[in-house]
């Protein structure tokens, strides 16, 4: 194991913004990194018993079998839960209060991830609602974020 | 029949608080130091050590000036020392050792020697939890409260009755950090920190320590411990998810339900056999799972229980009778503060007494309702 190097002294003037924070793939997590690149939310699902997880193991949680695959999501959820942050953490700073929150994919699984393209209110984040996968550019990996996916009809109904 | 166990010494630094001239190693030996002189005994009588993060078993043990034949470093978040008190009594059962000092010191709000918060970006949380910016317990722990809300209609008005029902205890409590009575409003004009989380629906961040002797009955006997023994009749521990977005349910910890159920079982009491109970209120909506994962209260009822003021000074239940982890001190690691109290309502010896406490269940939390113990206290044999 190397040392790590001191970290550079601080610059003259006013400090750089705090990036946000960038996950760092592990071999096991990998295919999710790459899915997420190529714009699909990968899962693993274990063809032992036909049901899909998340997070990444080599084994299915719940029936034991390590036959299981990484397969694509459709990239539909619903809002299970939600806080909305009022304490920006690190590279959050400059963007007001923010929604961290648990999704329901249909496939089953539940991740967290932040709601975006809509301002963080309680009345716009009604649990259930249903949402649509986004990804953003962050620091060399592409993140899954998730966005209000209204029907036309009730996009048009709320005027 | 098994041997008996009981806390033969307990207690906690000489203040709480605000201790920015004291570390985290400092604060584990104040409390250990003082634990033995609550037992009576000196670092010779002890022959095992158990505690969790900076420093470690080890460390304290070998600060301590103590030979150790059985350690537990068992770090599962705070409820770790319930699964010391735990661990200790079976270790003790089998003749491993005969006398265990548990101890707790944490630097969680002065952070002098204390380790850092971030996880590793190449972490689980790392890379599922920190990217989404998630900010400590405060964003994540909470998680789960809206999902509960729907599901059973707590109100936003009930969240915040947990919280003056503690400060109602804190009150009574001159150790307490926060003893101003607040009301329903106050807590709801307070800064919102998470929605639906205002500031005083978050716990405090705390420097403060403390420990427990643990012995069989028959050595306390034997070695003269001054203080009333308190038995330990009874324990359990569980775990669920090392993230809180993969909680199977967030409406109700199975981690608090198993932890609650073993130990029940192995006390052989009922609910109506409790007299007082202690449940880890990292966050309002803690004690609310706690109160129904344990089974005191069916589904969907802790809300209106606790604002009822069923567990209240005068209530039925009198529940985190110290003010709790929301107003009495909160150093990270909060369980020990918990079964501390216990002690002292067992002893008859509290700040805010409960009058004839034969039984106290105390209910911890480790991580985000990730890990659970829970230890079931008496005044005497079971």
């Amino acid at each position: 194991m190397s040392v790590p190097a001191p970290p550079p002294p601080p610059p003259d003037g006013p400090r750089p913004p705090v990036p946000k924070p960038v996950p760092k793939p592990t071999p096991d997590t990998l295919p999710f990194w790459e899915g997420a690149a190529a714009g699909e939310l990968r899962v693993q699902r274990c063809t032992a018993c036909a049901r899909h997880y998340f997070y990444p193991r080599p084994a299915c949680p719940r029936c034991g079998s390590q036959d299981v695959e990484w397969v694509a999501t459709g990239g539909r959820a619903t809002l299970y839960s939600y806080v909305i942050s009022h304490r920006p953490a690190p590279g959050f700073e400059h963007e007001g209060p923010y929604a961290i929150a648990v999704v329901e994919l249909e496939e089953g699984v539940r991740m967290m991830t932040n709601i975006v393209n809509v301002e963080a209110t309680p009345e716009n984040l009604v649990l259930d609602m249903p949402l649509r996968v986004v990804f953003e550019e962050r620091g060399g990996v592409r993140l899954p974020l998730f966005e209000p996916a209204y029907e036309p009809a009730a996009e048009a109904a709320e005027g | 029949m098994s041997v008996r166990i009981v806390i033969a010494g307990a207690a906690e630094t000489d203040e709480l608080g605000k201790l920015p001239h004291m570390s985290a190693t400092q604060l584990h030996l104040q409390a250990a130091r003082n634990a033995l002189a609550d037992a009576g005994l000196g670092k010779d009588d002890i022959d095992g050590v158990a505690t969790v993060g900076t420093p470690g078993p080890i460390q304290i043990a070998h600060a301590l000036g103590i030979t150790p034949a059985w350690l537990d470093g068992t770090g599962v978040g705070g409820s770790s020392f319930l699964f010391h008190v735990r661990h200790a009594v079976a270790a003790i059962r089998a003749g491993l050792c005969h006398t265990v000092l548990i101890t707790h010191g944490e630097s969680g709000r002065s952070r002098v020697g204390a380790p850092r918060f971030a996880p590793a970006p190449d972490s689980l949380p790392g890379q599922f939890e920190a990217p989404y910016g998630v900010l400590g317990p405060a964003t994540t722990f909470t998680l789960t409260a809206l999902r509960y809300m729907k599901e059973t209609g707590l109100t936003h008005e009930q969240l915040a009755e947990v919280a003056v029902a503690q400060r109602r205890w804190s009150h009574l409590n001159p150790r307490a950090m926060m003893r101003e009575p607040i009301t329903v409003e106050d807590v709801l004009a307070s800064r919102m920190v998470a929605y639906p989380f205002h500031l005083l629906e978050c716990c405090l961040v705390t420097d403060g320590g403390g420990a427990l002797v643990v012995t069989s009955e028959e050595r306390a006997r034997a070695l003269g411990t001054p203080r009333p023994p308190v038995y330990v009749l009874g324990s359990g521990e569980s775990a669920e998810s090392p993230i809180i977005s993969q909680m199977e349910d967030f409406t109700t910890s199975a981690a608090f339900r198993r932890a609650g159920e073993a130990a029940f079982a192995e006390a052989k009491i009922s609910h109506a056999d409790v007299d007082h109970l202690m449940i880890y209120d990292a966050f309002a909506h803690v004690p609310i799972y706690g109160l129904e994962d344990l089974g005191f209260v069916g589904r969907g009822e802790a809300g209106a229980f606790i604002a009822e003021g069923h567990t209240s000074p005068g209530g039925r239940l009198p529940m985190n009778t110290n003010g709790g982890g929301l107003s009495y001190t909160h150093t990270g690691m909060y369980g020990m503060f918990a079964i501390q109290e216990s002690v002292r309502q067992l002893r008859g010896e509290a700040a805010a007494q409960v009058p004839g406490v034969e039984v106290s269940v105390v209910l911890g939390n480790g991580g985000m309702f990730a890990s659970a113990a829970t230890l079931v206290l008496a005044d005497r044999e079971g």
